[in-house]
């Protein structure tokens, strides 16, 4: 009951022609205070919605999200999101991005000078200060995830809520942004909540891996603590048997316990 | 400086110009002079070649009024139009310093002396009229957008809204500006009742039928730009708890812009050639009651202002198209995209 965010009991419908469709079904999960969390499944199967439940987005049809024993029941800057496509506004600058957000959440506690410089901070926290002054338009997918990493991230939020966030780079850019990721958590030590379907990423990053099983009416299937110590070296875990371990235990709930019927 | 010069051409739309720019900066001259040909040679060629049948056709026709008139005689009306203009001009200036002799003559006379001021009332020239049709669209356009923009983003983002709406734009957006003149007339004929009225009702007649019938392509565009952002843009500002006016200012209407833009230059194209109907009925001194009143006046002369008319009325609405056009690109936020 005292965790930090609770998540309780929690499902979902979605009214269809049919009649309600159960997408989630008891959802449970609790979640402390600094951890970071992935929830892996396989597409389809109600991650998303999970994740939309916990920023407000959606709203639960049973159950509910508590967070810092407050029941969350909208969206807000609290609960900041990554989106998978960035979702920065192409007609603002980088800088303005982040501005948008620092001014509507921070606009009537700080002056002009400290949003600045807060600004210019959480773009630095993801490397983007060369070119802040830039449209989303011309610079690459990676570099805007940044600034979408650094927008949620100047909210100062208590939950930390990525949608997939590296899902639509290539491989070595998102390992970049991965290892930044790491840094920054280092740094910040966020509360975080991650949706990916990438096993490595899943493993590499989080403190506890929520596996998901297979939709209508998805719920949580099992949930491993990742002991690997921090910080996390991508080249020194290659050949880790731990992190080998931790690997195939998920892959194993994925692709066997779990498996999609039709793919 | 270059790339300035040629953003500005292309922004509003002076592309023509924009090898002869390249030409001046030393850019290879082979290159500019074939971009030269194939932008102006090309449609230079095109419109000789229409004048050309033009002058052919037009003398097979004998109509009651004469022959049709070919360029020529057309040519020949739009010099006869200026100077008609010239003279009026010179008319009138003539009577305002007979009028200002006069009034200081009796002033010298009698201090006390009422002087009145009466202007000038001779007949509105060809150039008068274009500026009458102008303003008239101006105010009738700046209406409808007034009415169509806030309800359009409204009902894209109110799907109930959207649909209450949807069968009153489908319904209203095929009526003829014909149709709605004569209900039009008399509303304002019954409505607008001043002893010194600001406006002719000709004219409050004409503008408000451009605004009823150049209302719902804007209103339908903004609906549909708005409804169609990306869901995500509009998440990013639930998370921000923007309240709805600031959503509204700060993602809706930029996200949107190139829709609106789309809707506003269709509304003026119809509301342009809407007006020149309703003025022909409405009797606003604009350009339709210029080929009215030619058209009833048929002196041998006045097939060939008619056509004067007519090129006006399709140059004015390009050059109108062209300027939307420029305000489109310059407040998009996609400078790229390419719009036609």
């Amino acid at each position: 009951m005292d965790k930090y965010l609770n998540i309780d009991h929690v499902s979902i419908d979605f009214p269809t022609p049919d009649g309600p469709f159960r997408a989630l079904d008891n959802v449970n999960l609790k979640i402390e205070k600094g951890e970071f969390v992935s929830v892996i499944g396989h597409s389809g199967c109600g991650k998303s919605t999970v994740m939309n439940i916990v920023g407000g987005l959606y709203k639960a049809t049973e159950g509910g999200v508590v967070l810092e024993g407050r029941e969350v029941d909208e969206p807000g800057p609290d609960r900041a999101i990554v989106f998978q496509n960035h979702s920065l506004f192409p007609w603002l600058s980088c800088y303005q991005n982040v501005e948008l957000a620092v001014k509507s959440v921070f606009g009537a506690s700080r002056s002009r000078q400290q949003i600045r410089e807060w600004v210019e901070h959480n773009l630095e926290l993801v490397h983007m200060t060369h070119a802040m002054h830039k449209m989303p338009s011309e610079i690459s997918g990676g570099m805007k995830q940044r600034v979408g990493i650094a927008r949620a991230l100047s909210m100062e939020p208590k939950v930390l809520l990525m949608d997939e966030p590296f899902g639509a780079l290539d491989a070595l850019t998102r390992a970049h942004l991965q290892d930044s990721l790491m840094e920054i958590q280092a740094d910040l030590n966020n509360t975080v909540i991650m949706i990916t379907h990438d096993v490595d990423e899943a493993v590499l990053l989080s403190d506890k891996i929520v596996m998901m099983t297979n939709g209508p009416a998805a719920t949580i299937g099992e949930v491993m603590e990742v002991k690997l110590p921090r910080p996390r070296k991508r080249l020194d875990l290659a050949d880790d048997r731990d992190y080998n371990h931790y690997r195939s235990e998920v892959i194993h709930f994925l692709h066997q316990r779990h498996a999609r019927k039709v793919a | 400086m270059k790339d300035k010069l040629i953003y500005f051409l292309e922004l509003t739309g002076f592309n023509w110009f924009i090898p002869l720019v390249r030409l001046t900066a030393g850019e290879s001259p082979k290159h500019q002079l074939q971009a030269l040909v194939k932008m102006v040679g090309v449609p230079l060629f095109a419109i000789a070649v229409f004048l050309f049948l033009w002058h052919l056709g037009a003398a097979k026709v004998i109509t009651s009024l004469g022959q049709v008139p070919g360029p020529v005689q057309v040519w020949e009306q739009v010099t006869v139009l200026a100077d008609e203009h010239q003279a009026s001009r010179e008319r009138e200036e003539a009577f305002y310093d007979r009028q200002e002799q006069r009034n200081a003559a009796k002033l010298e006379k009698n201090p006390d002396a009422e002087v009145t001021i009466r202007s000038y009332t001779g007949k509105e020239t060809f150039f008068d009229q274009i500026l009458t049709s102008l303003f008239t669209v101006f105010v009738g356009f700046l209406l409808a957008t007034v009415i169509a923009v806030p309800i359009g983003i409204m009902a894209g983002l109110s799907d109930t809204l959207y649909s209450a709406l949807n069968p009153l734009i489908q319904i209203f957006k095929p009526v003829s500006p014909l149709a709605w003149l004569p209900i039009v007339t008399m509303v304002v004929s019954a409505l607008y009742v001043t002893d010194n009225p600001v406006f002719e009702k000709s004219f409050i007649t004409s503008a408000l039928t451009v605004t009823l019938c150049s209302l719902w392509p804007t209103l339908i565009n903004t609906a549909v730009g708005v409804s169609s952002i990306d869901k995500d843009l509009i998440n990013v500002a639930r998370v921000l708890r923007l309240n709805y006016f600031t959503t509204v200012v700060k993602v809706v209407i930029p996200a949107s812009i190139p829709m609106i833009f789309t809707g506003l230059r269709i509304s003026l194209g119809i509301g342009w050639m809407v007006l020149i109907a309703a003025e022909m009925l409405a009797q606003n001194p604009g350009l339709g009651k210029f080929v009215w009143d030619e058209f009833q006046n048929g002196s041998s002369s006045s097939l060939s202002r008619i056509m004067v008319a007519v090129l006006t009325i399709g140059i004015i609405g390009f050059i109108l198209d062209r300027i939307t056009l420029s305000f489109q690109k310059f407040f998009s936020y996609d400078k790229n995209a390419v719009i036609r």
